[in-house]
């Protein structure tokens, strides 16, 4: 284990001598300036820009895009080793040892976010021309999903903590602004304000992080950090671990810090699609990843992470197969998603490399999901309840179709996406070894039969059987401005998992940056089987239970489990318990003790003093005279005494 | 440097404009209704060029001001009172030429924002009370020439290099602002006010001790005795009588500031004050406090301050964390506001004696962004309540959907409330954690659960007010009017610039904050495991610095070389 480790180091190590950005890269503000410069136009612009507000917003993520494109191509042409390139824009703050550059890091492991976040994050905003095309706030719209990519951008492409942070924290003010983008609703605004809350836990785990790492090693860039990490002790890198994983289950939506998540469906569907697939939710595994160097280092908090990714991917799981709501389902299934990259992070160089696989490939199926459910939702008149779904495979069989190539990408089936992504995260789960080695396994292959599950189930409920929708309801096939982005994702589901597998396409790109692991498995292994029967005997029982059975109009009566499921398993009942109740009585009582207590005890010496509130309104009435009257004999009397003890 | 006094000139161009609204016709000479309203605009705008003179003038000395030259500049020194050694003596240092740059920035936006607040509260008494309409001293020309008084005095406390000068315009400030809550206030003003005069009084009873007792003690040893600032600093005095001395000024400056537990007149005074008094008050007034703190409490008494310290960090953490989980529970939008104050100002004591250049620089940031950001909040708050009058925070709902700019603007506002990064507070906020975090691990983990509690207060207070359905009072709302939109415009502009780019303010500041931290004897924490990027990077720049940026390019280029 320590061996594979030291090994790991390596790489790393090369990958510490940053060159410069030059050529094409030298511009790389550009791809914060263009979906920056397109939130302030349709922000500030009011009005005047609502009937072509949506093009801007279009324009400018596919405008990063080709940009990204751009200095990728450029980036290929170096050799591995020279790959990471650095660029500072300004000093943006200076204080004493506390120096932070305004700079960027564009490196394989960046690149590869910026292709996902504009790529993925283009196509999601030509959906939402159409799905926002009746709403009279879609300028504003896009005005907050571009403000969502800038700050991703920033995130991945910051060189230190502090800048990540910055965008870090963007994210959460664009997340907020978008769940709540209805915000006349009350739930809304209440999903958006959770969100931001649960995030801002996480966020504040981050910034201590900062401050440790500034603590520890004066400097809080990637360089400086990494190059002295080594030195630390291990209680000091363990921490730093620990505290960057608070801020990862925030953002990323783990265990303890997951309930955000499924409220966040507030928001219009094209932010969901943004959130689950190309930004937020995946900067927690960013951060873990871009850590690596300080994870190698502490074995304790990789099985913190790994742990808290192994027992998320069960939890999000069981919640997606109790769901009835098509996108509260989804949400579940992200948070199971997401956190087989957390434990594939949490595997140390083993796994970082399975990760990103599974993060990308899960960025095209999860945004093809999201957004054929989102047609769903439209043509039925915002109807969520899959119960009153139904038979929609032949009203809407290009929906459908892109449906099912994400379906078949997800669960797994060869030589689809997740076969590659999933089965070696099964694998390196289960050559950790030992207790836990074995735990993490079985939790992550059984996480991949409840994934075929919850998918089959919705799939089934979803657009075959018996039509159960109201008779008023004329589903037909979405616009082709919606339709197109879902064929390009759904075609981009299938083929990811293969290419970045096959021929270690992803493991040589990332290697130099990451680290590769120890040691290489086949693509057809004992668990990739197990997996794969696990996986079609669960779409047996869905079948069995969805498809073959009628499905009720209204939820049957369950098991206490599954009642407990539908409830999320209890997340925001212990939030409430745990932290929202105490939290009321101590700002009850500080409030009362603030008005009785300290001001009471004020206001009784100063009655003391005053003798009577007649003497305070004489005070108050000659209070020049007294306030000098006053202020004399206190002099006087307190300098005397000075004066007389002799200090 | 010129000898043109910029200074004395900035300070006396406010109570020039005093004494000019002094001279024009008053409220009881005769005319039509429309005589009096035509008085009141030419009072009205009388203000406002004056104050925008008097801010052109101090950007024009931060302008002229070195950061990498002598420690006070701008300096002028006159006798005053030669028998006692009183003198007129002004100076900045950066740290007094930011906080002054702030005041003059603000005091504009006041009086664009206070505009009808006089005609609002005469209006509103008249009806309360009819047969008291006439009261003396309720009128827009005094209103607006007391706070140019008080901006005389704002420039002079800060700008003051004579202890017993600064003494002077820190008493004489309470004048002004006590008739400005208790005149033109609102609610139980009265009430606010005295109470506000008595704590401010009890203060001001110390620090007057302590300064006297300075006095004696410059004249030990046959010397002529002094109040200049830089003499007294030279000052060798026995650590008991530092400890005297410093808990005199240091009291005084606790509730100014208001450091917890002396906070109580803050969220009373600052509710009834109209909210373009309120900025003035919460802005400008509570930084004297902690602007006394760092300037004369760490400079006079090094040895004291450390002393102190441990209470001071314990104090200010729970301040932070009180002042937030109270503004949590708050139900009036001001009280709120207020609240918040505290709860930040806990920071900004916080960051000063964690005695570390960012913990430093960070809290003087903070004072500035604290102004532009609670002002910018005060100011929107206010418009909000002069629309629906009321105060509760129940009583609104919805407000985004019928005026979406001014929610807009409050959330901007809000969030720099609760530091969001690329807002000028963060920068501040993190640099105070931060410098805090290399002295004082458990203090900064603490404040730190702040960051959460702000998040909660802050957004919670938006979700009532602008979110939701909306509710039939607020549902012909109008939305900012173009001189709301001017007068909170330029806070939310600067708010945002300074957040992006904050080295222009931390370049004037960090000199300063350098110069307190070698007169208290502290140099920062050395990193246990320096990294070596940032090691070779420090022992090459000293905070003073000229060309970095070429040098930091020289560095990176011989990193990527080797």
């Amino acid at each position: 284990m320590t061996g594979s480790v030291h090994a790991a180091l390596v790489p790393h190590a090369a990958a510490l001598a940053s060159l410069h950005a030059t050529g094409i890269q030298a511009a790389a503000g550009l791809l914060l300036a263009f979906p920056l410069a397109g939130a302030v136009i349709l922000l500030l612009g009011g009005k005047r820009t609502n009937s072509w507000g949506h093009l801007v917003g279009v324009a400018m993520p596919v405008l990063a895009f080709a940009y990204g494109v751009a200095a990728f191509v450029q980036m290929l042409g170096y050799p591995a080793a020279q790959r990471s390139r650095e660029l500072t824009l300004y000093q943006f703050i200076d204080v004493g040892r506390f120096q932070v550059p305004f700079g960027l890091r564009l490196d394989p492991l960046s690149i590869c976010f910026v292709l996902l976040i504009t790529g993925v994050g283009s196509l999601i905003h030509i959906f939402a021309v159409g799905y926002m095309s009746h709403d009279p706030d879609r300028r504003r719209f896009f005005g907050y999903m571009n403000l969502f990519v800038a700050a991703m951008l920033l995130l991945v492409l910051a060189d230190n903590y502090l800048l990540l942070y910055t965008g870090w924290e963007g994210v959460g003010l664009a997340s907020y602004l978008l769940i709540g983008f209805w915000q006349y609703k009350d739930s809304a605004a209440v999903a958006a304000k959770k969100a931001f809350v649960a995030n801002r836990v996480g966020d504040a785990g981050l910034s201590l992080a900062i401050m440790l790492m500034f603590f520890q090693f004066g400097s809080v860039t990637f360089t400086g950090v990494f190059g002295a990490a080594p030195k630390a002790s291990n209680g000091v890198v363990t921490a730093i671990g620990l505290l960057l994983l608070l801020g990862a289950c925030g953002k990323s939506a783990q265990l303890p810090l997951q309930s955000w998540l499924l409220d966040a469906m507030e928001g219009p569907t094209p932010v969901s699609a943004l959130i689950h697939a190309a930004t937020m939710v995946t900067a927690g595994v960013y951060l873990i990843v871009r850590s690596g160097p300080i994870f190698n280092l502490t074995p304790d908090a990789r099985l913190a992470v790994a742990i808290v990714g192994a027992a998320t991917l069960l939890f999000g799981g069981i919640i997606g197969c109790a769901k009835d709501d098509i996108k509260k389902s989804l949400a579940g299934s992200t948070m199971s998603q997401i956190g087989y990259m957390t434990l594939a992070a949490g595997l140390g160089p083993a796994g970082y490399i399975f990760a990103i696989a599974q993060l990308l490939a899960h960025g095209f199926f999860k945004a093809t999901l999201f957004l054929t459910a989102g047609s769903v939702k439209h043509e039925m008149n915002d109807e969520v309840d899959m119960r009153r779904f139904g038979g929609l495979r032949v009203a809407m069989p290009i929906t459908f179709g892109a449906f099912f190539c994400a379906y078949l990408a997800i669960i797994g089936i060869p030589p689809f996406s997740a076969f590659f992504t999933k089965d070696p995260i099964i694998e390196a789960a289960f050559s950790r070894g030992g207790v836990s080695g074995a735990l993490l396994g079985t939790a992550a292959l059984i996480g991949a039969g409840i994934t075929s599950l919850y998918m089959t189930r919705m799939l089934l409920m979803t657009f075959t059987g018996r039509r159960r929708w109201d008779e008023g309801q004329h589903p037909h096939e979405a616009p082709p401005v919606m339709i197109w982005p879902a064929i390009l994702l759904a075609a981009g589901s299938l083929a990811a998992g293969a290419i970045f597998i096959i021929g270690s396409r992803l493991q040589d790109f990332l290697g130099p940056v990451i680290g590769v692991p120890p040691v290489s498995h086949g693509i057809f292994t004992v668990y990739g089987w197990a997996g794969l029967a696990l996986v079609i005997a669960a779409a047996g029982l869905a079948f069995v239970l969805y498809g073959r059975r009628e499905v009720p109009v209204a939820a049957p009566a369950a098991n206490p489990f599954t009642v407990a499921a539908r409830k999320d398993l209890y997340g925001d009942a212990i939030n409430e318990g745990l932290l929202m109740r105490p939290g009321q009585w101590l700002t009850r009582l500080s409030v009362y003790f603030d008005n009785r207590g300290v001001d009471g005890l004020v206001n009784t010496v100063a009655a003391a003093f005053g003798g009577s509130s007649g003497r305070m309104r004489k005070v108050q009435t000659g209070f020049v005279r007294s306030y000098a009257l006053s202020m004399l004999v206190g002099a006087v009397l307190l300098v005397g005494t000075f004066l007389l003890v002799r200090l | 440097m010129s000898t043109f006094p910029w200074l004395t000139v900035a300070g006396a161009v406010p109570l020039v404009g005093a004494i000019a609204i002094a001279l024009t016709p008053g409220r009881s000479a005769a005319g039509s209704p429309a005589d009096r309203r035509a008085r009141d605009l030419l009072v009205k705008r009388l203000a406002l060029v004056f104050s925008l003179i008097t801010l052109a003038l101090t950007i024009v000395i931060a302008v002229k001001f070195r950061p990498g030259g002598p420690r006070f500049q701008f300096q002028q020194v006159y006798q005053w009172i030669p028998q006692f050694g009183v003198h007129y003596a002004v100076g900045v240092d950066g740290i007094a030429l930011v906080l002054i740059l702030m005041s003059t920035v603000l005091m504009p936006v006041v009086v664009l924002a206070s505009w009808n607040d006089v005609e609002e509260v005469a209006a509103s008494t008249a009806s309360a009370a009819p047969g008291r309409r006439a009261r003396r001293g309720r009128s827009a020309k005094s209103y607006f020439a007391m706070m140019l008084v008080l901006e005389t005095m704002m420039i002079g406390v800060f700008a003051a290099t004579d202890v017993f000068l600064f003494y002077v315009f820190f008493e004489a400030m309470l004048v002004p602002m006590y008739f400005m809550i208790g005149s033109y206030g609102v609610g139980q003003r009265q009430y606010a006010a005295v109470k506000f005069l008595l704590y401010s009084l009890l203060g001001g009873l110390l620090m007057l001790v302590a300064v006297i007792a300075l006095y004696v003690y410059s004249t030990h040893g046959g010397h002529q005795g002094t109040f200049l600032f830089t003499r007294l600093s030279h000052l060798a005095l026995s650590p008991t009588t530092q400890k005297w001395l410093f808990l005199g000024f240091f009291i005084a400056f606790a509730i100014k500031a208001p450091l917890w537990p002396f906070h109580t007149w803050l969220p009373d005074a600052a509710t009834s004050a109209q909210p373009g008094a309120a900025v003035l008050l919460v802005g400008v007034l509570d930084k004297v406090g902690t602007f006394g703190m760092i300037r004369y409490c760490l400079d006079l008494f090094p040895s004291a301050a450390h002393f102190f310290t441990p209470l001071v960090i314990v104090l200010s953490v729970v301040g932070v964390l009180y002042g937030a989980v109270v503004a949590i529970g708050q139900a009036d939008i001001k009280r709120l506001i207020a609240y918040t104050s505290v709860s930040h100002m806990g920071l900004i004591t916080l960051g000063i004696f964690a005695m570390t250049s960012q913990g430093q620089a960070g809290a003087t940031l903070y004072m500035v962004n604290h102004g532009f950001a609670t002002g910018a909040l005060f100011i929107l708050a206010g418009f909000m309540v002069s629309r629906r009058k009321s105060h509760l925070i129940a009583d609104y709902g919805g407000v985004q959907k019928v005026a979406p700019v001014l929610a807009g603007l409050f959330l901007i506002a809000g969030l720099a409330g609760l530091a969001l990064p690329g807002l000028s507070t963060f920068v501040s906020e993190f640099l105070v954690l931060v410098g805090t975090f290399t002295r004082y691990e458990a203090a900064a983990v603490l404040a730190t659960v702040g960051i959460i509690l702000a998040a909660i207060y802050i957004l919670w207070m938006y979700q009532r007010t602008m979110t939701g359905p909306v509710r039939a009072e607020v549902a012909n709302m109008p939305d900012l009017k173009a001189r709301e939109l001017w007068a909170v415009a330029p806070l939310i502009a600067l708010i945002v610039v300074l957040g992006v780019y904050p080295k222009p303010a931390l370049d004037i500041i960090n000199p300063a904050v350098h110069s307190t931290l070698v007169g208290v004897h502290s140099r920062d924490p050395v990193p246990p495991h320096p990294a070596s990027a940032s090691a070779r990077q420090a022992s090459t720049t000293s905070l003073v610095q000229h060309g970095r940026g070429q040098r930091g390019q020289t560095l990176r280029k011989q990193g990527s070389s080797a």
